[in-house]
């Protein structure tokens, strides 16, 4: 706890220093944006869900976006892997650069997003027909990878990843539905992240899980940021200050804030983000 | 207080009434089928019967051996036509639900399973039949095709709706394309529900007779040829019962007996390898 007040603490005087010498150190941090979106509009039909947003993602930090239900924030999350378009009468305006490249430009594949930028959903969904291993290495092996020594190494690797290994090493073949919430959320982070991927995307990834599983998902997003770019959704602001280097605040469909999260939760520019953080509406 | 306790103690007691009724109802209906069949067929059930052939009308002694290896020939040829076709039409359905053509062709099937087993095997006669020259075990698998074909259909789509998207989700979120998606986690979690709609087709079509009299016809002899007439169970029930021997009847009985018991055993045996697959 004390370490992530620490972090807040840590943001807020960074934050300071920054705007001192500001022009400079927007050129440097350019490079180290891993994702960029611009003027993104989201459309089910006639209605329109995210409004026009423009946005960076630092590479190897946290970043979430809050907001009550129905804000767009999860529509805006499924956008960055192209997951939305899966919703029959979804439409997507604007660009996502993923590296400076366009995940909706003409000739680029889904498929090859989704292997570039990994997700983890509200509910664990590990798949009820395999083994824990098999779950891990379900990237590979649904793709037709086949290779036991590679397996072995990944399934390793991903559930260390995943803060999973301990407790399952000596079950590995056990179905993945034997496992508590907690552990079925951590399994489908550790197969997220088996296939290696830049981006993490978690949307509510605690949402159905009780405190103690909550806080060990907390942890693990901690230690993960050092190796992939999370983007996380959570209704619960706490959570979002207590994992997030920067926080976006969504509310019909529009950004209406997105800075630092010490400076967000502290003091915010916007009169709707100071109403929501303090808890008079949402 | 106590009115009112009383009065929905009443009302309970009725329902219960109701209830056991209809159940009572089933099971005897249920039971007497079985029993009938049962005292009437199991005592000409003898090791014979099951493995030598048909003899010629007025000598004693004889079986459905033939009749029994056809059944489950055509059954088996017409299993391999109609569970791809089926579980692909479904597949189709309800994996790719943004295209209109799906709606109509489950509409289609539930048509289907409604048309008369005797249309059916007209039908069958008109397009294989007919251009063929003569009757055929094919043309009888491809009558029972036609009734297979929707049941399967129907009973794969609701087998698919039932696998919950998330994990559809869970797959694609990987990068896994979505056909090895269907492949890899759609028809293996629902695979349950697919064997056990494809067995409720199977025990449909090992019971129909009535597509057979103008597609398999029909043949005393041995015959695994799928261009010649080929004898079948229920057929030759139905030429034993409405023949005017005496020996025939009870042949029907027994036969019948004979062909419950293969459809009970199918549906059984599917439930124990299901069960033992869960318990993986």
């Amino acid at each position: 706890m004390n370490n992530h007040t620490l972090a807040v603490e840590d943001a807020i005087s960074r934050s300071r220093s920054q705007a001192a010498v500001a022009p400079l150190v927007n050129q440097q941090a350019e490079e180290n944006f891993r994702l960029r979106v611009e003027e993104l509009s989201v459309y089910y039909g006639k209605n329109q869900a995210v409004k026009d947003v423009t946005m960076s993602i630092k590479t190897n930090k946290v970043t979430a976006m809050i907001g009550p239900s129905g804000c767009g924030k999860s529509t805006f999350l499924r956008c960055l892997n192209r997951m939305h378009e899966l919703i029959p009468g979804a439409r997507v305006e604007g660009r996502v650069l993923l590296d400076g490249q366009d995940l909706y430009g003409s000739g680029v594949d889904p498929v090859d997003v989704r292997r570039r930028v990994g997700m983890v959903f509200q509910r664990p969904n590990p798949f009820p027909t395999m083994s824990i291993r098999d779950n891990v290495i379900a990237g590979f092996k649904l793709n037709g990878i086949r290779n036991r020594k590679i397996h072995d190494e990944v399934v390793e690797k991903s559930l260390r990843g995943a803060a999973l290994w301990d407790e399952v090493k000596e079950d590995l073949h056990k179905s993945g539905a034997s496992l508590s919430g907690g552990q079925q959320q951590r399994l489908c982070i550790a197969r997220a992240l088996a296939v290696e991927p830049e981006v993490l995307l978690m949307d509510e990834p605690c949402s159905a899980l009780d405190p103690i599983a909550t806080a060990k998902i907390e942890e693990l997003i901690h230690e993960l940021k050092e190796r992939v770019t999370i983007v996380i959704v959570t209704h619960n602001m706490q959570q979002a200050a207590r994992v997030s280097d920067y926080t976006g605040f969504f509310y019909l469909g529009e950004l209406i804030e997105f800075g630092e999260t010490g400076k967000l939760f502290t003091s915010p520019e916007k009169r709707q983000t100071e109403d929501y953080i303090t808890g008079r509406f949402g | 207080m106590n009115r009112h306790y009383r009065y929905r103690k009443a009302v309970e007691w009725v329902n219960w009434s109701l209830m056991l009724f209809s159940i009572g109802v089933t099971v005897f209906f249920l039971v007497s089928i079985l029993g009938y069949v049962l005292i009437n067929g199991a005592s000409h059930i003898n090791w014979e019967f099951l493995t030598a052939l048909p003899v010629p009308a007025g000598e004693s002694g004889g079986g459905i051996a033939n009749a029994l290896v056809g059944s489950l020939l055509v059954v088996a040829i017409a299993s391999l036509m109609a569970v791809p076709i089926g579980v692909g039409a479904a597949i189709f359905i309800n994996e790719f639900p943004s295209n209109r053509l799906g709606a109509t062709v489950r509409f289609l099937a539930e048509v289907m399973t409604g048309v008369p087993s005797i249309v059916v095997g007209l039908f069958a006669y008109a397009l294989i039949v007919q251009p063929w020259g003569g009757f055929s075990a094919f043309a009888g698998s491809v009558s029972y095709g036609f009734i297979m074909v929707p049941i399967i259909l129907i009973s794969a789509h609701e087998a698919l709706r039932l696998v919950p998207d998330s994990l559809r989700e869970a797959a694609l979120a990987l990068g896994v394309p979505k056909w090895r998606t269907i492949i890899g986690v759609v028809l293996p979690v629902g695979s349950r529900a697919l064997i056990t709609g494809v067995v409720l087709a199977v025990s449909r079509a090992l019971g129909e007779a009535a597509p057979m009299l103008f597609t398999a016809f029909g043949n005393p002899f041995w015959s695994l040829n799928l261009g010649k007439p080929v004898a079948t169970v229920p057929l030759l029930i139905y030429t034993y019962a409405t023949g005017p021997y005496e020996d025939w009847h009870q042949k029907a009985w027994a036969a019948s007996f004979v062909l419950l018991i293969v459809v009970l055993f199918t549906s059984v045996l599917t439930r124990a390898f299901l069960r033992g697959k869960a318990s993986e």
